[in-house]
């Protein structure tokens, strides 16, 4: 036992050791910074996978977890409240070391690419130690157990990718686009961190499964937020929560910052799609999965679909490859949500690992493309022509066959055709959202036709970048002569990714997901522990066994057992989708050549060309509302800090002055005066005694007889009582 | 006729002490003035012996009158020689001209 935490901690920390080494010798290291990252992470790897294996063989100890913890921090005992301490804990199941599997392989991979694509960069090394420290956040999230943790590496992963996001922080656009996904993932934090204390504030510990452990055990009364219920509150919790996933996983309404994140170096776009930050939100939804009620299971199910509804209409018109790929991202990333608030979580965490295969692979495709373009552009000192934009593209193939070849597996993939790990994924999904609308009714009857929506929408998007880039005819032949396919270094990680898209790693037969390995053996929807009147309204019908305090909840039962019905009719329907999308794209864009920006030439539909182009107008509306009003306070709180407070500071200062006039007024005219004065009458009395000093002996006589008189006058008054005076 | 007694004699010394002042004050001769002086001793000699004819029992107002007229003698012998070294300086014996003790 000892030794998979070892093993773990070491896996953890040879990424941070990569960082720091890296970081501090950033001069001396130079363009050689790789030889340090690049060993650590694939040794990394390498424990990660030795892990997997050792946690995930058969005769294993199956879906048993292994948990490790220690007293961090003892605040002692805080009255009214009672003892606060936060415990360091490691928690090691099927979903930690699958995930650290994932992040590893990604960020190894995507280190192995950046030796190529980064080449020459002003801050190589500097990139190099950022991405270790992204690997090792991200890592440090998925193996803690609690949430304080948790909380502590989200942050870090936040931190990490404002770092890449801005790495070429000359230019403004990526220090826009890494600010904007700071802030906006602030926004998510701040709920993040609200659910987080407020279930502290109740159960006194920070340990997700004691977390558990205490709500099965019923709810108490105090539990209680502003005043709700109890049960309220649990919904209130799990949303607030989920707000933090809402941020980091792009989800509607805080979507905006990943499409701007391509600003970023291209391996970085691969790296937070596909392993590092969007994946922490979908995974932090299937680690708290047991707390979310049923109003929050819609909540959170709805919201899932709305995004990816959203994102794959605006990609469908995009043409910039790495915004298509990136509205891609927040689809997918919406329909892993929709699944885990449909009760689907472990076919959402299936998918979130396949769509980390694939989207890296897509991702660092568009790179090798754009290395290239770039290359070429560079050559002939053409700074006007877009190197991302797909209008300047076409025929590749023939050019960058490698490339070409994987990232027509990994659109394969995502498009949800046959043998491809995707597609799977994607029909578990879709069975799952089946039955949740089946059985829940009401809006929720809509998100079975909203998956199948996005399913064929996915398909023509993707197939629609694909033709445009790689098939067809060259519509810049003087560019098209000179590309050349990318060096092995980034050819390599392409393969592997591909390789790693396909059905086999999951399931022996593509068809039956539900059966293989990965659904069957490795990853099982948790089970809830919320109290059963909060569970979704379909559960009431079906009988309430005596004891729920173990197992999955009646109304998963039921859902579980409506996808598998599902799942027959889903995989034939998928496909059906997923090939109509295929189809219409290979029609418009292939054999119709619709190239002009790749989009029907229909007048009418232009209103909606442009409503998708503009991403909603989304963007628009944030910076007239959000910003605006922002910047609209901020510049009358400027105001009222030039007008008042300074005004105030000016008025004391001008107070001071006219005091100190006064003062010295004063200073001169009383305090001098009172001196001066002082001096003149001395003066004055000398003048007068000099005067007497006339050197006359008789005039001193005078005086002498005068005074002694004056004396004889004055003492005869004093000392002769009044009645012998007159 | 009033019989002679002590308010007559005090009044003569009165009226000869002033005499002696006013001559100190006004007369510019060196001489004159030690002339006034010597009516305010005799005058101060009238008192003492005065006193002592119309109170005291023994003779010490005598006595100190006998003692000031010596005195008296001493001191016009010192100031004569002062007036004399005076005049040798200053060819005069004014006292209005000898105002050196102003420097």
């Amino acid at each position: 036992m000892d030794q998979m935490l070892l093993l773990a901690l070491v896996a953890l920390g040879l990424p941070l050791l990569s960082f720091v080494l890296v970081i501090f010798n950033q001069r001396a290291l130079g363009a050689r910074a790789h030889l340090i990252s690049v060993p650590a992470l694939a040794f990394s790897l390498v424990l990660s996978i030795y892990l997997a294996w050792l946690k995930l063989r058969p005769g294993s100890m199956g879906l048993r977890p292994f948990e490790w913890s220690a007293d961090w921090i003892r605040l002692g005992t805080v009255p009214g409240f009672g003892p606060v301490r936060v415990t360091a804990s490691v928690l090691i199941d099927n979903i930690t070391v699958i995930m650290m599997v994932v992040v590893t392989g990604v960020s190894f991979l995507v280190h192995l690419f950046s030796i190529g694509y980064m080449r020459g960069d002003t801050r190589y090394a500097r990139y190099f130690a950022f991405l270790g420290f992204f690997t090792f956040a991200m890592l440090a999230l998925v193996l803690s157990s609690n949430l304080f943790l948790l909380y502590g590496a989200w942050e870090l992963v936040g931190f990490a990718s404002w770092a890449l996001i801005g790495h070429w922080y000359e230019r403004p656009g990526p220090q826009r686009a890494a600010t904007k996904a700071f802030i906006t993932n602030r926004i998510g934090d701040a709920m993040l961190f609200t659910g987080i204390l407020l279930l502290f504030g109740q159960f006194h510990t920070f340990n997700l499964r004691e977390i558990f452990a205490l709500v099965a055990q019923g709810l108490p009364i105090t539990f209680s937020f502003l005043g709700c219920s109890p049960e309220t509150t649990l919904t209130i919790a799990g949303l607030l929560l989920f707000g933090g996933a809402v941020a980091k996983s792009a989800q509607f309404p805080l979507h905006v910052w990943l499409p701007d994140a391509m600003e970023g170096p291209t391996p970085v776009s691969a790296l937070i799609h596909a392993a590092t930050m969007v994946a922490a939100g979908v995974y932090l939804m299937a680690r708290i999965f047991p707390l979310l009620t049923g109003n929050a299971m819609l909540v959170v199910a709805c919201t899932g679909a709305f995004t990816s509804v959203l994102a794959a209409t605006i990609a469908i018109s995009q043409t910039d490859i790495k915004r298509v790929l990136a509205y891609s991202t927040v689809s997918q990333l919406g329909l892993m949500i929709m699944a885990i608030g449909a009760g689907a979580v472990s076919a959402g965490f299936f998918h979130l690992v396949t769509h980390a295969a694939f989207k890296a692979c897509l991702f660092l495709g568009a790179g090798s493309v754009i290395h290239a373009m770039h290359r070429v552009l560079h050559e002939r000192d053409d700074t006007a022509t877009d190197a991302q934009d797909i209008c300047n593209m076409g025929g590749l193939r023939k050019k960058m066959p490698i490339t070409a070849v994987s990232f027509v597996i990994a659109t394969l993939a995502i498009s949800g055709l046959p043998l491809m790990a995707g597609m799977m994924s994607k029909d578990e999904i879709l069975a799952g959202t089946a039955a949740y609308g089946q059985l829940q009714r009401g809006i929720a009857s809509a998100l079975p036709f909203v998956g199948f929506g996005v399913t064929l929408l996915t398909a023509a998007y993707m197939w629609r970048l694909t033709f445009l880039m790689f098939f067809g005819k060259p519509s810049r032949l003087d560019l098209f002569e000179r590309i050349k396919e990318s060096p092995r270094m980034m050819t390599v990680p392409l393969v592997v990714l591909a390789a790693a898209s396909l059905w086999i790693w999951f399931a022996i037969n593509p068809l039956q997901a539900e059966s293989g390995r990965f659904l069957a053996n490795w990853v099982k929807t948790p089970s809830q522990v919320i109290p059963p009147q909060t569970a979704p309204s379909f559960a009431f019908g079906i009988l309430l066994p005596s004891t729920p305090s173990s197992g999955p909840m009646p109304h998963q039962l039921a859902l579980a057992a409506k996808a598998h019905e599902w799942a027959g009719r889903s995989v034939w329907l998928a496909l059906a989708s997923g090939a109509c999308g295929f189809l219409f794209a290979l029609w418009l864009y292939l054999l119709k050549r619709s190239r002009s920006i790749g989009t029907l030439r229909i007048s009418a539909l232009d209103p909606l060309r442009q409503f998708s182009l503009r991403a909603w107008y989304i963007d628009v509306a944030y910076e007239y509302t959000v910003v605006g009003a922002v910047l609209l306070t901020s510049r009358i709180i400027s105001w009222a800090d030039d007008a008042i407070v300074d005004g105030a500071v000016n008025a004391s200062a001008r107070a001071t002055v006219v005091t100190a006039r006064i003062l010295s007024l004063f200073d001169r005219f009383v305090v001098d005066g009172i001196v001066t004065l002082a001096g003149a009458t001395v003066q004055f009395l000398g003048l007068m005694i000099r005067s007497l000093q006339s050197g006359r002996i008789q005039t001193y006589l005078a005086w002498v007889v005068a005074s002694v008189i004056a004396i004889f006058v004055v003492m005869w008054m004093i000392a002769l009582p009044p009645s012998m005076l007159f | 006729m009033i019989p002679v007694g002590l308010p007559h004699f005090l009044v003569l010394s009165a009226v000869l002490f002033v005499l002696g002042i006013f001559t100190m004050l006004t007369r510019k001769n060196a001489i004159a003035v030690l002339m006034g002086i010597e009516l305010i001793l005799n005058a101060a000699n009238i008192n003492f012996v005065a006193f002592t004819r119309y109170g005291a029992v023994n003779f010490g107002g005598q006595m100190a009158a006998i003692f000031v007229i010596v005195i008296a003698a001493c001191e016009a012998a010192v100031a004569l020689a002062i007036v004399l070294n005076l005049y040798r300086r200053s060819q005069t014996i004014s006292v209005t001209e000898a105002n050196k003790l102003h420097d």
